[in-house]
C-alpha cells in the first residue's frame, strides 16, 4: 500500500505522518508537493498537521486552495482514502470534504497531551481494525481544534454512524465530544488528535496504530 | 548626514576610548553608518567585551567535541548510523531577556526563532528546545499584575513560535523571585541534529564568490536591539518598544526547509544568520572567519519599508534572514530552492579579496571598515571586581517548624515547585516523534533516529545559590544538572551557559561573574562537560536593581534508546533507595532552600555544600542503575529536599509511600535541606541496587516502601509528616494556575 504525505508550506508533522506509515506500519510512503497536482499513484492521501502558510487567516483557510487539493478533492470522489490529522483535519472542512469547522479551544490556549478516545465507529475503513467501543490513548496538539457545526449537522453524523471518535474527557469544548468524523461516503475522515505520534512503544503509546491498520486491511480487500 | 558629535557618539553607548579605538582603526573619523556598525558590534551582547577575558577560564575541549564557542552553536559527536557515518549534535542556549520585558510574546517568540537559526545555519534540524524562565512573584501587591502579563506573553510567545515551527519544546524551568520582577529572564536553549559531513560554517570562504540574502525583508524593526541588551532598563526603557523584533515562525519554517535542502546542492560555501546586529554582524563575522572581505550593496537588500536609509538597513533585526556565499556559477541552484519555498533569495554582494567589509548603496559607498578589527578586536575589559555582592545575613535566624506537613503543603503549592503543566501544556512537546521523555521529568530524553541512540539534556540554575555564594553556587550548579542526566541513565558530554547577571561596571556585580565563571569551570572541567558555547547577558537591573546572579547552564548526554524510569513511583510494594544517603546539612546551609524561601520566608547563610568526588560517585551509581533497568523510579533530590523529593515522586501514578529514617538531624533539616549528591530510586531489585551503590562506594539507604494512597515520613518511629497523595497532588497541581488567575487587592 502506498500513502501519500501532502507537504503544504508550514506543514509539520509530514514527516511524523510519513515516519508512521514507512517504518512503523512497514508500507510504502511518499510526500507531495502542494504546488503539484499528481498524486504519485497513492493509495490513501494524509494531509498531515502542523500550520499550513502559516494559518495567519483562519487554519487552513489557505491550503484548500493549492494545486494538490483539487487533486485530492478528485480523488476523494472517485472514492480514494482521504484523512486528515490536525490541521489537516481543518482543511478537510475548509475545503467541503467534511462539514463543521474547528475553531479555538475552549480554554483559548493550545494543548498538547495525551488524551483518551473512545471509538465512534469501526463501520469505516479507517476504524474497522479497532475493538468496537474500546478506549484508546492518542495525543491532541492544537489551539484550534474545538469542533463546531449546527445542531442538524451533529444530528445527522450521529444518525448515519459518522463520528469516528469521541473524546472522553473532552480537552477543547468540541460539540458532542466530537475528535472524528466521516464523510457521508466513509473514505474521508478527519481528527484532532494525531494516530501517528502513538505508533510505538517509545512514544508512549501504540493506540495510534489501529488507525493505520485499518486502512491498510481496507486496502487490502478492496484490491 | 549626521554630524558625529560626542552627544551622537554617546548615544550610541560609545566611550570616548572605544572612539579613539574606531578612528585609529579606519585612519579616520567615522560616518554615522560606520559609528551604528561599530556601536552593534562592540555592544556588550556582540562582543562580550566585559566578560571575554575570564569566559577564556572555562574548559572547551574534549574528544568529542567537533566546534567549541565561537561558532553559531558548539557541536559535538554523538555516534554513528547503521552506514558508519558520524552524526553531530549542534546545541546552544541564548538570552531574550530585556525584549521580553519590553514586549513579552514577541520577545520570546523571537528569542526562540534566534536560537533556531542558530541551530539549522550550522545545517542541523533542530530537534528540540527548552526554556529556562525567571519571573517576579505572581502574587506581589505591587508587581504581581504586571508579572502575570509577563508569564502568560512569554508563554503564549514561545509556544507560538515553537509550536508553527514545528520543533518541540520538551523541558525547562521556571522560577520566581522579586529581583526578576523589573528583569525577567528567558533563556532559550536548542538542540538540532545532522550527519558530521554536513556541517556549514559561518565563512565567506572563495573570493569571487556570490554573497546572496535570503528570507524575510528587512524593515526597521529591532534597530539597536543588541545595544539596548547591553544596558539598563530606565524609565526610558519602555518607550523601546519598537526595538523589539516580530517574529513570523511561518516564516522561519519554509527558511529552514529552504536552506538545509539548498545546503544539498553542495553550492553553499558558507552561510550565517541574522541575528542581533543583523546584515552588520553577518556581513563582518563571515568575512572575519574566512579571512577575505565582503562587498554588499544596499539596492539589492528586499526592504520592507521605503525610505530606509543605509544606517537602517545595517542595523534592522528584522527576523528570518540569513546570508549565505554560494560557489561561483552554481548560485542559480541555491536561488532556485529558495524560490520553490516562495522565499525572497538574492544577490547581494560578493566576497572580496581585500578584508574589508564595504557597504555600499546604489554603488555609493557608506561604510568601509577592516573586517577583523570590527568583529574580533572589541575592546576587552578587565572590569575591576571586589567582594561579590550580598545583603544577606550569614547566620541564620531561629526558626522552629509547628507543623511539618503544613510546610509541605506550603512547598507544593508555592510558585517555584508547583506542577508547570500549565506552561508546558501550552507547548508541543512531541512533534517529530522523538521524544521519549518530555516535561516535567528530571531531564528531557529525545531519541535520534538515524543513530539509534538517544539525547538527554537538562537546564538547571539557582539565583540564590550563586546570590549566596557565586563560586559555590555555580558548581552546584554543575553537579544538579549531570545529577539530572544520571537520573535518566545518560552520561554527561557537553555544555552550554547563560551567565545572566546585572551590570559589570559594578565592581560587587563583577565579582559575582568572575567567581561563578571560575567555579562552573571548576566543576564542567570535573565533571567532564566542556562548554561548547554560550551567551552573556549583562545589565540586568532595573533603577540599579540587580537581579541576582543567575548563570544557567544546559547539559547533554548520551544514553541508549530506551524508556527512562521516569520520576513516579509505579506500584506498590517497592523498596525506596536514598541513593547518596540522608547528608549533611547545618541551619546556615538551609538559609538558601526553597524551605527558607517559601516557608521561613527568609535568606541567609550559604548555599549547600558540595562535594564533587563525592557527587560524581553518587552518579555514577544511578547511572547505572537507571540504565540497567533496575529502577522503577528515579528522581534526584533538590529544590525542597528529600520530602517535597519524595513528594513528587507519589503524584505520577498517586502511589504511596511509607518511609522510615535513621537521623539525628533535626526534622526541619531532614526533611527540607537541599544537600546534593542524593537521588531516590524505587526498584523491584533491591540486591541489585545494593550492589551497584557498594561497587561504586557511595551508600544506598533503604528508606522505605512504596505503598498505598498515603505518604508518611517517620523518623526513629516519630510520624513527621502524613498525608493523602491526592490531596498534596491537588494542592501542587492547581497552584499555578490559581496564581495566574488570582485577581490582587492592594
Amino acid at each position: 500500500m502506498k500513502f501519500g504525505v501532502v507537504v503544504f508550506p508550514g506543514s509539520n508533522c509530514d514527516h511524523d505522518a510519513w515516519y508512521a506509515a514507512s517504518h512503523n506500519i512497514g508500507h510504502q510512503a511518499e510526500y507531495l508537493w502542494h504546488s503539484d497536482t499528481d498524486l504519485r499513484g497513492s493509495d490513501c492521501v494524509i494531509l498531515p498537521g502542523g500550520f499550513s502558510y502559516g494559518d495567519y487567516l483562519r487554519c487552513g483557510a489557505i491550503s484548500k486552495f493549492s494545486p494538490i487539493m483539487a487533486a485530492v478533492k478528485k480523488f476523494a470522489a472517485e472514492g480514494g482514502l482521504v484523512m486528515g490529522i490536525c490541521n489537516g483535519f481543518q482543511i478537510l472542512t475548509e475545503c467541503g470534504l467534511l462539514p463543521g469547522a474547528l475553531v479555538r479551544n475552549r480554554g483559548l490556549k493550545f494543548i498538547c497531551k495525551p488524551v483518551r478516545l473512545q471509538v465512534g465507529t469501526t463501520n469505516s475503513p479507517f476504524t474497522s481494525a479497532i475493538t468496537p467501543g474500546s478506549e484508546l490513548t492518542i495525543p491532541i496538539a492544537h489551539g484550534e481544534g474545538c469542533y463546531i457545526a449546527d445542531d442538524r449537522t451533529l444530528d445527522e453524523l450521529e444518525a448515519e454512524d459518522r463520528i469516528a471518535f469521541r473524546y472522553l474527557d473532552n480537552p477543547n469544548g468540541s460539540l458532542r465530544d466530537i475528535a472524528g468524523v466521516l464523510n457521508k461516503e466513509r473514505n474521508v475522515m478527519g481528527m484532532m488528535p494525531h494516530p501517528e505520534r502513538a505508533t510505538e512503544p517509545l512514544m508512549g503509546s501504540s493506540d495510534g496504530l489501529g488507525v493505520f491498520h485499518s486502512l491498510v486491511s481496507a486496502f487490502a480487500t478492496h484490491k | 548626514m549626521s554630524q558625529i558629535t560626542p552627544e551622537v557618539v554617546a548615544a550610541h553607548s560609545i566611550t570616548p576610548d572605544e572612539y579613539e579605538r574606531i578612528v585609529s582603526i579606519l585612519g579616520r573619523e567615522p560616518n554615522i553608518t560606520e559609528l551604528g556598525i561599530f556601536s552593534v558590534m562592540w555592544s556588550e551582547h556582540c562582543s562580550y567585551k566585559s566578560s571575554r577575558v575570564h569566559l577564556k577560564k572555562l574548559p572547551t575541549k574534549s574528544k568529542l567535541v567537533v566546534q567549541g564557542p565561537g561558532e553559531n552553536a558548539g557541536i559535538m559527536e554523538i555516534g554513528a548510523d547503521a552506514e558508519g557515518n558520524p552524526w553531530c549534535i549542534a546545541f546552544k542556549i541564548e538570552s531574550h531577556n530585556h525584549p521580553s520585558f519590553i514586549e513579552p510574546f514577541q520577545g520570546a517568540a523571537t528569542g526562540v526563532g534566534g536560537i533556531l537559526r542558530d541551530i539549522f545555519t550550522m545545517g542541523a534540524r533542530p530537534i528540540a528546545v527548552m526554556d529556562a524562565l525567571r519571573f517576579g512573584p505572581l502574587d506581589d501587591p505591587a508587581t504581581g499584575a504586571r508579572n502575570r502579563r509577563i508569564v502568560d506573553g512569554v508563554v503564549h510567545g514561545i509556544a507560538h513560535y515553537g509550536n508553527c515551527f514545528g520543533v518541540p519544546t520538551v523541558g525547562g524551568e521556571t522560577v520566581f523571585e522579586p529581583s526578576y520582577s523589573g528583569n525577567p529572564l528567558v533563556n532559550v536553549f536548542a538542540l538540532g541534529v545532522f550527519r558530521k559531513d554536513q556541517i556549514f560554517y559561518g565563512k565567506a570562504a572563495g573570493i569571487g564568490n556570490p554573497v546572496i540574502y535570503v528570507g524575510a525583508k528587512t524593515g526597521r524593526d529591532g534597530i539597536h536591539g543588541a545595544t539596548m541588551a547591553s544596558g539598563e532598563f530606565t524609565e526610558e526603557s519602555k518607550q523601546k518598544r519598537p526595538n523589539v523584533q516580530v517574529g513570523d515562525p511561518f516564516m522561519e519554517k519554509l527558511l529552514l526547509e529552504a536552506c538545509l535542502e539548498a545546503m544539498q546542492t553542495g553550492a553553499i560555501a558558507g552561510i550565517q544568520d541574522m541575528g542581533a546586529a543583523g546584515l552588520t554582524c553577518s556581513t563582518c563575522e563571515m568575512g572575519s572567519r574566512a579571512g577575505t572581505g565582503i562587498e554588499i550593496d544596499l539596492m539589492h537588500v528586499p526592504q520592507r519599508e521605503v525610505g530606509m536609509t543605509p544606517y537602517e538597513i545595517m542595523l534592522s533585526e528584522s527576523q528570518e534572514r540569513m546570508l549565505l556565499v554560494a560557489y561561483k556559477g552554481r548560485e542559480g541552484e541555491v536561488l532556485d530552492v529558495f524560490r520553490k519555498w516562495g522565499l525572497d533569495a538574492r544577490i547581494v554582494g560578493e566576497v572580496k579579496d581585500d578584508g574589508m567589509m564595504r557597504v555600499r548603496d546604489h554603488g555609493k559607498i557608506v561604510a568601509e571598515i577592516p573586517s577583523r578589527p570590527l568583529a574580533d578586536e572589541a575592546p576587552l575589559y578587565h572590569r575591576p571586581y571586589s567582594k561579590p555582592l550580598r545583603t544577606a545575613p550569614m547566620e541564620a535566624p531561629a526558626f522552629a517548624s509547628k507543623d511539618l506537613t503544613k510546610d509541605l503543603y506550603t512547598l507544593a503549592g508555592s510558585e517555584d515547585l508547583c506542577d508547570k503543566r500549565w506552561i508546558w501544556e501550552q507547548y508541543d512537546y512531541m512533534v517529530r516523534t522523538n521524544t521519549v521523555q518530555g516535561p516535567g521529568g528530571d531531564a528531557a530524553v529525545m531519541r535520534i533516529k538515524e543513530t539509534g541512540t538517544s539525547v538527554a539534556m537538562s537546564l538547571d540554575g539557582n539565583g540564590r545559590y550563586t546570590y549566596l555564594d557565586p563560586r559555590e553556587g555555580a558548581k552546584l550548579m554543575v553537579a544538579e544538572c549531570c545529577r539530572n542526566l544520571a537520573a535518566v541513565g545518560a552520561e554527561p558530554i557537553g555544555a552550554t551557559n547563560n551567565l545572566n547577571f546585572g551590570n559589570p561596571e559594578r565592581p560587587e556585580i563583577m565579582a559575582q561573574i568572575v567567581e561563578a565563571i571560575e567555579g562552573m569551570a571548576e566543576a564542567c572541567a570535573f565533571f567532564e562537560t566542556p562548554i561548547t558555547g554560550g551567551n552573556v547577558s549583562l545589565y540586568n537591573e532595573t533603577l540599579g536593581d540587580p537581579i541576582f546572579p543567575s548563570p544557567v547552564l544546559g547539559i547533554v548526554g548520551l544514553m541508549k534508546t530506551q524508556m527512562p524510569a521516569g520520576i513516579a513511583f509505579r506500584e506498590a510494594g517497592r523498596d525506596i533507595y536514598l541513593i547518596g544517603g540522608i547528608g549533611a546539612a547545618d541551619e546556615v546551609r538551609m538559609g538558601g532552600t526553597q524551605y527558607a524561601k517559601q516557608v521561613i520566608q527568609q535568606l541567609w547563610g550559604l548555599p549547600p555544600r558540595l562535594d564533587m568526588t563525592f557527587e560524581k560517585k553518587v552518579q555514577g551509581a544511578v547511572r547505572e542503575i537507571v540504565a540497567g533497568g533496575f529502577a522503577e523510579s528515579a528522581h534526584d533530590v533538590s529544590d525542597g529536599g528529600l520530602a517535597f523529593c519524595l513528594a513528587e515522586s507519589t503524584f505520577g501514578n498517586e502511589v504511596g509511600a511509607a518511609i522510615e529514617l535513621d537521623s539525628t538531624l533535626r526534622p526541619e533539616l531532614l526533611l527540607y535541606h537541599e544537600g546534593p549528591s542524593r537521588v531516590v530510586v524505587s526498584t523491584s531489585d533491591a540486591a541489585a541496587v545494593e550492589r551497584i551503590a557498594a561497587a561504586h562506594g557511595v551508600p544506598a539507604v533503604k528508606i522505605g516502601t512504596t505503598a498505598g494512597s498515603e505518604l508518611v515520613i517517620r523518623n526513629r518511629g516519630e510520624v513527621l509528616i502524613e498525608t493523602g497523595v491526592r490531596a498534596l497532588k491537588q494542592c501542587w497541581a492547581a497552584a499555578l494556575e490559581n496564581k495566574l488567575h488570582a485577581e490582587v487587592h492592594a
